[in-house]
């Protein structure tokens, strides 16, 4: 067997890489300012990666270059969803980019890195290709959130996420120096046995713990670590706040499960603990401020923040069912962000953001199919009964109430119905409001297919949601290695 | 206490002292050059380790290449560094307070760990052994992977670096080579054809 058809499970990984250094050079030749040639080349690629990974998938976990990199059932799904999520953001900001000149080759080739940083991350099992491939999706990230550059909103918000992502990874990496220094090694499974079998200087390794958590809720936008995140979605363009928000939650997930659960799972009481304060005051500060906000954009970001304490409570709750949960919340949270930030950039037009309340008003006057979508796209986010968002609090909830915990669900079912509020506010003002214009809506019409599909999507997955629980859970279960 | 030691705590003081220098010093240039000074001592730690190339490298590429460039940006660009440090004293109990209870905390713990003590010497090396050597045999065998992601992420910054500034402006006054040899004369000359009478060739002229 040659060396190269050993290689199979990182076959999507080389083969994005090529196709992105491909797209770089190809889009030089491209003269159309609509850069179809290049749109069509980066879907196909996304496209042949879903194929690539579907029939590569792991059963059983395989370790390739050292021990450096994974691939298995979680990574597989995770990579998977990743690629629909990059996918659908292009199909929505596709018109919205183009009218602001943004629709560039770079901006599509930063996407295309942005998305492999995330599959590194995702198929990680050292904390060496972990922290790279952090660096290589947070680096395009604050590249595709400066590209507007005559917006001094943008710029701002890019230095701000830039300044606070680098003191995050600076804040990683000095835990990970000091797991290094109590266990000697970086290798995720290696880091497990040490800690397991009393090796390690424990002090030294919860010292380092903390360090971790606080890098790790920088990155997620948990609070206290949240102050960039109301900023940046505010300040980008809408379309690279649909990236920021969706896809790399996915892969902050396998780093959640990579990093505390498969490498630090002795230590669960010091983190459990840690990640509980963490989501209790997410869920109350993302879901009370959202309350007085007047920006759309500003009101989903603390509503993101509330998200992440929710989906912190089945990772805190230890149990493979509630990192099964857990991850069916981030899958279900990142399709609801998508559409959300979906229907902003459809209301948009040239010269026109639609990202404050008031443009919602009256929406079903101007077309009731798509007041309809945003109606279920806003009652999964408050969880309402029955679209997929409801299912994802009740199985975490289900799954926290399980270990014991129940005084946190119910201050998360409170925290949950201030959250209501602002959710409903929107469907309020779209059903019952005097819209300010009569402008019909133009959209292109693969923007207004997806739009259709992801909001009954929300609803066929609350519905039966049954077979994708099943599938986060066999995956989480298959993969991680414990014991 | 052998010179060793001696030499490991001089060294980490003055990397101390000019790191905290660096965001003290009110001269943009004094605080570039402790920075300068911090990199030195560092590479002094590294040679007390034995990784000769990665201190070697260190000096020749931070300190002799980044932070000259750095120096170049801070004279070049008139930046009012008093401007920007308005709301420092306003916020800084606030600071201070919070950088003392995290630096209590992380005594409180560090203190009381019991950390081996470093009696385990590690094995002198042969006399033919190269320290470039072996650090270029591990990069291209054990961690090739993340060498090649490195080699990404390099890039990737390269991408974003000319996404971000590259602007083709119009009416910028540049010179464009390769434009002025492919140029043809119906490009630059056109004929026109004037009339005998004045008043005719007047109009001709104006439109022209």
């Amino acid at each position: 067997m040659n060396y190269l058809s050993t290689l199979y499970p990182a076959y999507a990984e080389i083969f994005l890489l090529v196709m992105a250094c491909v797209i770089l050079i190809a889009d030089l030749l491209v003269e159309n300012q609509r850069k179809t040639v290049t749109y069509v080349l980066v879907q196909l690629t996304l496209l042949v990666l879903f194929l690539t990974t579907y029939h590569y998938h792991q059963t059983e976990p395989a370790h390739l270059f050292h021990n450096m990199f994974v691939g298995d059932q979680m990574s597989d799904a995770l990579k998977m969803f990743s690629y629909i999520a990059v996918s659908m953001v292009l199909v929505y900001t596709r018109s919205y980019m183009l009218v602001r000149g943004l629709f560039t080759g770079e901006f599509m080739v930063l996407t295309l890195f942005a998305l492999l940083g995330m599959m590194v991350m995702i198929s990680a099992s050292h904390f060496m290709s972990m922290y790279v491939g952090l660096e290589i999706m947070s680096l395009s990230l604050y590249a595709m959130v400066a590209l507007q550059r005559d917006s001094a909103t943008a710029t701002e918000a890019a230095m701000k996420y830039f300044i606070l992502g680098a003191l995050a990874s600076g804040l990683l990496l000095y835990g990970m120096s000091m797991l290094y220094g109590a266990t000697g090694t970086l290798e995720v499974k290696a880091v497990a046995d040490a800690i397991k079998g009393g090796v390690a200087n424990s002090n030294l390794v919860v010292f380092g713990l903390v360090f971790i958590v606080a890098g790790l809720a920088f990155k997620l936008g948990a609070v206290p670590f949240h102050m960039w995140v109301p900023d940046v979605y505010q300040g980008a363009p809408t379309a690279i706040v649909m990236m920021i928000g969706s896809a790399p939650k996915l892969a902050a997930f396998a780093f959640v499960m990579r990093l505390l659960v498969e490498s630090m799972q002795p230590l669960a009481a010091h983190w459990s603990a840690m990640l509980a304060i963490m989501a209790i005051l997410s869920m109350a500060i993302g879901n009370i401020s959202a309350i007085s906000q007047v920006n759309i954009k500003r009101m989903l970001a603390y509503s993101s923040i509330a998200h992440i304490g929710f989906f912190l409570l089945g990772v805190l709750s230890g149990t493979v069912e509630g990192y099964g949960a857990a991850m069916f919340y981030i899958v279900i949270y990142a399709l609801m962000t998508l559409g959300a930030f979906g229907m902003i950039t459809l209301l948009s037009h040239e010269g026109y953001e639609a990202d404050s309340l008031d443009s919602f008003k009256g929406l079903n006057q101007r077309s009731p199919w798509l007041a309809f979508m945003m109606l279920l796209l806003m009652f999964s986010m408050a969880g309402v009964p029955p679209t997929a968002g409801f299912y994802a609090k009740f199985s975490v909830l289900e799954q926290i109430v399980k270990t014991g915990h129940v005084e946190m669900a119910i201050a998360a079912v409170m925290l949950s119905l201030i959250g209501a509020f602002y959710y409903l506010r929107i469907v309020k003002l779209m059903y019952f409001d005097v819209p300010e214009s009569h402008e019909p809506i133009r959209m292109p019409a693969e923007s207004g297919l997806l739009i259709s599909l992801n909001g009954l999507a929300v609803l066929a997955l609350g519905i039966l949601p049954g077979w994708l629980m099943a599938a986060c859970s066999v995956v989480v279960q298959k993969s991680l290695l414990l014991q | 206490m052998n010179l060793e030691t001696i030499l490991f705590y001089l060294l980490s003081l003055m990397t101390l002292f000019s790191a905290g220098k660096v965001i003290t010093s009110r001269n943009p240039v004094h605080a570039a050059l402790y920075l300068v000074l911090a990199f030195f001592s560092t590479a002094g730690i590294w040679m007390l380790l034995e990784a000769e190339f990665l201190a070697l490298t260190l000096v020749l590429v931070y300190v002799g290449a980044v932070m000259v460039l750095f120096l170049f940006v801070v004279m070049m660009l008139d930046i009012n560094f008093e401007q920007l440090r308005q709301g420092f004293w306003r916020w800084f109990p606030f600071a201070a307070v919070l950088g003392a209870i995290l630096a209590v905390e992380m005594i409180e713990v560090l203190g009381n760990a019991q950390l081996p003590a470093a009696t385990a010497q590690a094995a002198p090396h042969a006399a033919n052994y190269s320290n470039t050597k072996e650090l270029g045999r591990l990069i291209y065998t054990d961690y090739v992977y993340v060498f090649e992601l490195a080699a990404v992420l390099l890039l990737v910054a390269m991408v974003a670096a000319i996404a971000l500034t590259l602007r083709h402006r119009q009416g910028t006054k540049k010179q464009d080579q390769s434009e002025q040899v492919r140029v043809r004369r119906n490009d630059r000359v056109r004929l026109v054809k004037i009339a005998a009478s004045g008043k005719v060739a007047a109009t001709e002229i104006k439109q022209g």
